[in-house]
C-alpha cells in the first residue's frame, strides 16, 4: 500500500491546497483544472464529500440520495445518514449518479503508444518465449496519452499484461493515475501470462489463390503436446530450481546455484500463491489449461475465453475464471451464430462460471469498455451483471476486490460520478476520483479539442 | 453433354425461383403498427404506424390500414430506424488493392463481389441496409467503389444500387507511399514514396486526362478525323472533370486532405467526401467552403501514427462548421455497432439526437448520393430499415428485424428457429467419415483461409499481398 496518497511537500504547497479548498467551500463548482503540461495531471486529494447522489455500490443495494465521502485516498463513509466532515469539500450530486471505477483486466494499456509505425514505443513484448522476468510495471509509460484518455471515460484501473512468447512476462494491475509506475501499481506484479500452447494447423505463409498451407490436423495435435511438454519441463526446472536454492541456503556444503531471474520469477507462480493467466479461445484448448492446471497444482485463469461457457462443469470445478475478452471480436466459423460471441458472457453467468468482460484492447480503446460489456446486456446478460462484469468480477479475478471494485467503506477511493448508466454511450462522466485524487477530465483529446474548435 | 443440360437447368430453376421470390415480395405490402419512428428527417413520431407498398414507404400516421393480405408487425414498445448506411466498407470484397501501380483507376469493385459473405448477414442483424465498397488505399488513384444494399440470399446484381452516382476511391498519406511496405532484394519501390509524390501522381493524372478529353471534344468538333484510342485509365477521370464520378478521398492528415482540395479546385471539381478524415477538424471551415462530406471514425484513434491526432470530437466540430458527416466501419467487426458509434458523437461536443442519427443514415445517403431514395423514413422513399428493441442509441438495444424495399432480409424470431436445424446438419456432417474427428482417425480437409479482413485500414496497407 505504499503507493497511497500522502500528502507530502512543503507548507508553502499545502498553504495552496488551503486555499484551492477555501475556494470551493465558496461554493464554486469542481471544474476541470487546467493545470499544467498534459503529462502530470495527476488532480488532488483532500476531503471530499459527494452529496445528495445516487451510489451505485454494486457490492449491495443502490443507495439514492446518498452521501459518500472521500478523505485521504479512501472511501470513508456511503449512505444516506452520513454527514461530511468539517471542511470537506462538497460536491453536489443531484440528479448524478456514482459508481466504482470500471476495471479492464484484459489490455496491454500503456505498453504501447502507437503500434504501427511507431515501433520505438512499443514494447509489448520480449524476444523469445520463456520470459517470466519481463514485467510490465517496469514498461508501462505513465505518461502515456492513452491513461487520461481511458480514464476520462470511467475506466480507472486496468491489468496490463505483456503478450509475447509462451511465457510473456508478469502483468500489473495498475490506476491510471500517477507520475511514475509506483504510483500507479496497485499490484505490481499480479499473475503470469502464458501464452498456452494450441492446436494450429498453421504452415506459414504463402499458398495463394486462398488457401494457406496447413498441416495435417494429427501433426498439430503432435505439435501442440510437445510445446506443452517442454512447458512443463519449464515448470519442474523452476521447482527443482527453488529447491535447489533452498536447500544451498540452510546447508552451505551442497552446490551453489547460480541465480536465474527467469526460474526466480517463476517462484509464486509454480507454488500456486499467485495466478496465471492463460490465453486460450477454443474448447479444446480451453480443457487442455484445466488439465494442466490440475497436473501443476497452479492457480489459473482463462484469458479470452470464446468457448468458455462449454468447459463449464471443469471451470467451476477447479475453481478457473474467465476474462473474456471477446465481444468485439467476429464469430470465428462463417456458421456460428452472428451473436455467438455476445452471447458468451450471458452463458458463462448462467453456467455459474466466475467471469469478467475485458476489451482485450491495446490502449487507444479501452475507453470502449462499458460498451462491451453493455452489448453484453443487450444479448442476455442481466444490467447489474453487465455492471458487475467490469468492476467487481474483475476486482476479484485479479485479487484486489479488498480494495476496489465496489464502493465500500475502507476501500480505495476509485469512483465515477455520472449523470446517467455507465455503461451507457450518451452517458457523461462529471467527476472522477482515482485513489482519492480528484481527476481533471483532460486528455490529449480535450487539449486537441481546445485548440481547434473554434478556428475560423 | 449431360453435365451442360443439367448446369443449365440448374441456372434456369435458380432464376425461375429467383424471379419469383422478387416478384412476390416487392408486391408485398407491410404494415408496421404502433412504434416509436425515428425518421432522421422529421424528428421522433410516437406510436407512429409505417405503411409499405411495393418497397416504398407509402404512409406514416397514427391508425395507417391494409390490405388483407398485408403482412403486420406489432412493434409496440419497439423502436423504428432507417436502415444503416456505412460509407466506407470492404465486406463482399474478394480483393481490396490493386497496388501495383499508383493509378488504378480502371479497376472495379464491381468484379470482386461475393455476395455469399457472411459479413452481410452479421451487418444486417446490426440494422445496416447499405454500403459504399470502396477500393483499398494503395493508390494515389485507386479503384472505382460500388454502392450496395445488403440484399442477402438474392444474386450479386440484385445488390447494385442501380442508380447510385459511380464512384472511384483516392488515397493520400501511409498505405499510399507504401510505409508499411518494404521492397525486398531486387524489388523496386512503387513510386510515389512521399506526400509530396502522391500529390503529384494525382496532379499527372488529371493533366493527362485533360488532355486525353480534349483529344475526344476535338474529334467530336471534327478538328480531327481520327478517333484517339479509348483509355480506361483516364475515361474515369474524365468523368471526375465532368462531375459524372463522385471522388472518395482516403487519408488523414489535415494538411495532405487540404492539398488534395486544392487541387481539385485548380482542376474543377468537387471531392464529395473525405474518408477517415481523422483530422479533418482542423481544416474544418476549408472542408465547409467546398461542400465537401467527410466519413470519420467515431473515436478510433493511435493505431498508427498518422491516427494519433484524431479526437472524439472531430464530429462536432465538423457538425458545427455545417459539414455533412457521416460515421462508417472500415470493417466487417465495426459495421455491427454504428448505432453506438453514432451515439457517442451525442456525449463527445454535443451532437443533438436527430443529428447523430443522420450520421449512420441520411447523411451516407447524401455523400453516396442516393438520399432520393434512402436514409431516411419519409413517403416515397424505399422501406429499408431496422426494428430495434430499445433507442439504437441505447448499448442494450438490439435488432428485431431488418427490411430493404420491404422485404425482410434479418428475422430475430427466425433466426433463433433456424439455429436448431443449423446444429442437426452440423451435426450429422460431422459424422460423416471424411469429417470424423481427428483422434479417431479421420483428417479433415483443408478449409479455405479465412477471408482477408478488413480492419480500419490495415487490410488497404500491403496491397492486399499477405495471406
Amino acid at each position: 500500500m505504499s503507493f497511497r496518497f500522502k500528502v507530502q511537500g512543503s507548507k508553502f504547497m499545502r498553504f495552496g491546497i488551503y486555499l484551492c479548498l477555501s475556494v470551493f467551500v465558496c461554493g464554486h463548482a469542481v471544474l476541470a483544472q487546467s493545470d499544467g503540461s498534459q503529462q502530470n495531471k495527476t488532480g488532488r486529494g483532500g476531503t471530499f464529500a459527494i452529496t445528495n447522489i445516487r451510489i451505485v455500490t454494486v457490492s449491495g443495494a443502490t443507495i439514492e440520495n446518498g452521501t459518500v465521502i472521500v478523505q485521504n485516498g479512501t472511501i470513508t463513509g456511503v449512505g444516506t445518514g452520513t454527514v461530511a466532515p468539517k471542511g470537506a469539500e462538497t460536491i453536489d450530486g443531484k440528479g448524478l449518479s456514482v459508481y466504482p471505477g470500471m476495471i479492464d483486466a484484459g489490455t496491454t494499456l500503456g505498453l504501447a503508444e502507437i503500434a504501427q509505425g511507431a515501433n520505438a514505443t512499443v514494447d509489448v513484448a520480449e524476444v523469445g518465449t520463456m520470459n517470466a522476468n519481463a514485467k510490465a510495471i517496469t514498461g508501462v509509460n505513465p505518461h502515456s496519452s492513452h491513461v487520461n484518455v481511458t480514464r476520462v471515460n470511467g475506466v480507472t484501473t486496468v491489468f496490463s499484461a505483456p503478450t509475447g512468447g509462451i511465457i510473456a512476462g508478469q502483468g500489473a494491475v495498475i490506476n491510471l493515475n500517477g507520475s511514475t509506475q509506483e504510483e500507479m501499481a496497485v499490484l505490481s506484479t499480479a499473475g503470469l501470462m502464458i501464452n498456452f500452447p494450441r492446436i494450429s494447423t498453421f504452415g506459414g505463409f504463402g499458398g495463394g489463390f486462398g488457401l494457406r498451407p496447413t498441416v495435417d490436423f494429427n501433426e498439430a495435435i503432435k505439435r501442440r503436446d510437445t510445446q506443452i511438454e517442454e512447458l512443463k519441463k519449464i515448470f519442474k526446472s523452476s521447482e527443482n530450481y527453488v529447491l535447489a536454492k533452498e536447500t544451498y541456503a540452510k546447508d552451505k556444503s551442497l552446490p551453489y546455484t547460480a541465480t536465474d531471474l527467469k526460474m526466480d520469477a517463476m517462484t509464486p507462480y509454480i507454488r500456486g500463491e499467485k495466478p496465471i493467466f492463460f490465453t486460450a479461445e477454443r474448447e479444446r484448448d480451453i480443457r487442455s489449461v484445466v488439465k494442466f492446471v490440475v497436473d501443476m497444482k497452479i492457480k489459473g485463469i482463462i484469458v479470452g475465453g470464446q468457448e468458455a461457457w462449454k468447459v463449464a462443469d471443469d471451470l467451476k470445478k477447479n475453481n478457473i475464471s474467465v476474462i473474456y475478452t471477446n465481444i468485439y471480436s467476429l464469430p470465428v466459423r462463417d456458421d456460428d451464430p452472428y451473436d455467438f460471441l455476445f452471447e458468451g458472457p450471458a452463458k458463462l453467468k448462467s453456467a455459474g462460471v466466475k467471469f469478467a468482460i475485458g476489451t482485450g484492447d491495446g490502449g487507444g480503446e479501452v475507453r470502449d469498455l462499458p460498451y462491451h460489456a453493455g452489448l453484453a446486456g443487450a444479448y442476455g446478460l442481466a444490467k447489474d451483471e453487465a455492471l458487475k462484469a467490469v468492476t467487481i468480477y474483475p476486482a476479484e479475478i485479479l485479487g484486489v476486490s479488498d480494495r476496489l471494485g465496489s464502493i465500500e467503506m475502507g476501500k480505495m477511493a476509485n469512483l465515477v460520478v455520472t449523470d446517467g448508466d455507465i455503461l451507457e454511450p450518451r452517458t457523461s462522466i462529471k467527476y472522477m476520483f482515482i485513489n482519492g485524487r480528484l481527476i481533471p477530465l483532460t486528455s490529449r483529446h480535450t487539449e486537441l479539442f481546445d485548440s481547434f474548435k473554434d478556428r475560423r | 453433354m449431360r453435365r451442360v443440360f443439367l448446369d443449365l437447368l440448374i441456372v434456369f430453376t435458380i432464376s425461375l425461383i429467383s424471379f419469383s421470390n422478387t416478384f412476390g415480395q416487392s408486391k408485398n405490402e407491410v404494415l408496421i403498427k404502433n412504434a416509436t419512428v425515428l425518421t432522421a428527417a422529421r424528428g421522433t413520431l410516437e406510436n407512429t404506424d409505417i405503411l409499405i407498398q411495393n418497397g416504398k414507404i407509402a404512409r406514416i400516421g397514427k391508425n395507417l390500414s391494409a390490405s388483407s393480405s398485408a403482412k403486420i408487425i406489432d412493434a409496440t414498445g419497439r423502436f423504428v430506424a432507417p436502415g444503416i448506411i456505412d460509407a466506407h466498407s470492404h465486406a463482399m470484397m474478394d480483393a481490396i488493392n490493386e497496388g501495383t501501380l499508383a493509378v488504378t483507376s480502371m479497376t472495379r469493385i464491381r468484379d470482386v463481389l461475393n455476395p455469399g459473405d457472411i459479413s452481410i448477414y452479421r451487418a444486417l442483424a446490426s440494422g445496416v441496409t447499405a454500403a459504399n465498397l470502396l477500393h483499398g488505399s494503395a493508390n494515389p488513384i485507386g479503384g472505382q467503389n460500388s454502392t450496395v444494399k445488403f440484399k442477402w440470399g438474392k444474386p450479386v446484381e440484385d445488390f447494385i444500387v442501380a442508380d447510385a452516382p459511380s464512384g472511384i476511391k483516392f488515397a493520400m498519406g501511409e498505405n499510399t507511399k507504401r510505409s508499411s511496405f518494404n521492397p525486398q532484394g531486387g524489388q523496386t519501390p512503387r513510386y510515389p514514396r512521399t506526400r509530396m509524390g502522391t500529390l503529384e501522381v494525382i496532379r499527372d493524372a488529371f493533366n493527362r486526362a485533360r488532355d486525353y478529353k480534349q483529344s475526344w471534344d476535338d474529334f467530336k468538333a471534327k478538328k480531327t478525323k481520327i478517333p484517339p484510342r479509348t483509355d480506361i485509365e483516364l475515361q474515369p477521370l474524365v468523368e471526375i472533370l465532368e462531375g459524372k464520378r463522385l471522388v472518395h478521398a482516403h487519408g488523414y492528415r489535415s494538411d495532405e486532405h487540404l492539398n488534395l482540395l486544392k487541387l481539385a479546385d485548380e482542376f474543377g471539381f468537387r471531392i464529395a467526401s473525405l474518408q477517415h478524415g481523422l483530422e479533418a477538424y482542423k481544416i474544418a471551415p476549408e472542408i465547409a467552403k467546398r461542400k465537401t462530406g467527410v466519413s470519420i471514425f467515431a473515436d478510433s484513434w493511435s493505431y498508427k501514427l498518422e491516427a494519433y491526432d484524431s479526437i472524439p470530437y472531430n464530429a462536432y466540430i465538423l457538425w458545427k462548421n455545417g459539414v455533412n458527416v457521416s460515421i462508417n466501419s472500415d470493417s466487417d467487426e465495426r459495421i455491427r455497432r454504428l448505432n453506438l458509434d453514432a451515439a457517442k458523437v451525442m456525449k463527445y461536443g454535443g451532437v443533438p439526437e436527430e443529428d447523430a442519427l443522420k450520421m449512420i443514415t441520411l447523411n451516407p445517403a447524401m455523400q453516396l448520393g442516393i438520399d432520393k431514395r434512402t436514409g431516411s423514413i419519409e413517403v416515397g422513399k424505399d422501406a429499408d430499415l431496422a426494428i430495434w428493441t430499445a433507442h439504437p442509441f441505447s448499448v442494450y438495444s438490439r435488432v428485431d428485424m431488418t427490411l430493404i424495399e420491404g422485404d425482410t432480409y434479418f428475422d430475430r424470431s427466425k433466426e433463433t428457429q433456424m439455429r436448431a436445424d443449423l446444429q442437426k446438419e452440423r451435426d450429422a456432417l460431422e459424422k460423416l467419415e471424411v469429417n470424423k474427428a481427428p483422434g479417431s482417425g479421420g483428417t479433415p480437409p483443408r478449409i479455405p483461409a479465412e477471408k482477408r479482413l478488413a480492419d480500419r485500414d490495415e487490410a488497404d496497407r500491403d496491397g492486399g499481398n499477405y495471406k
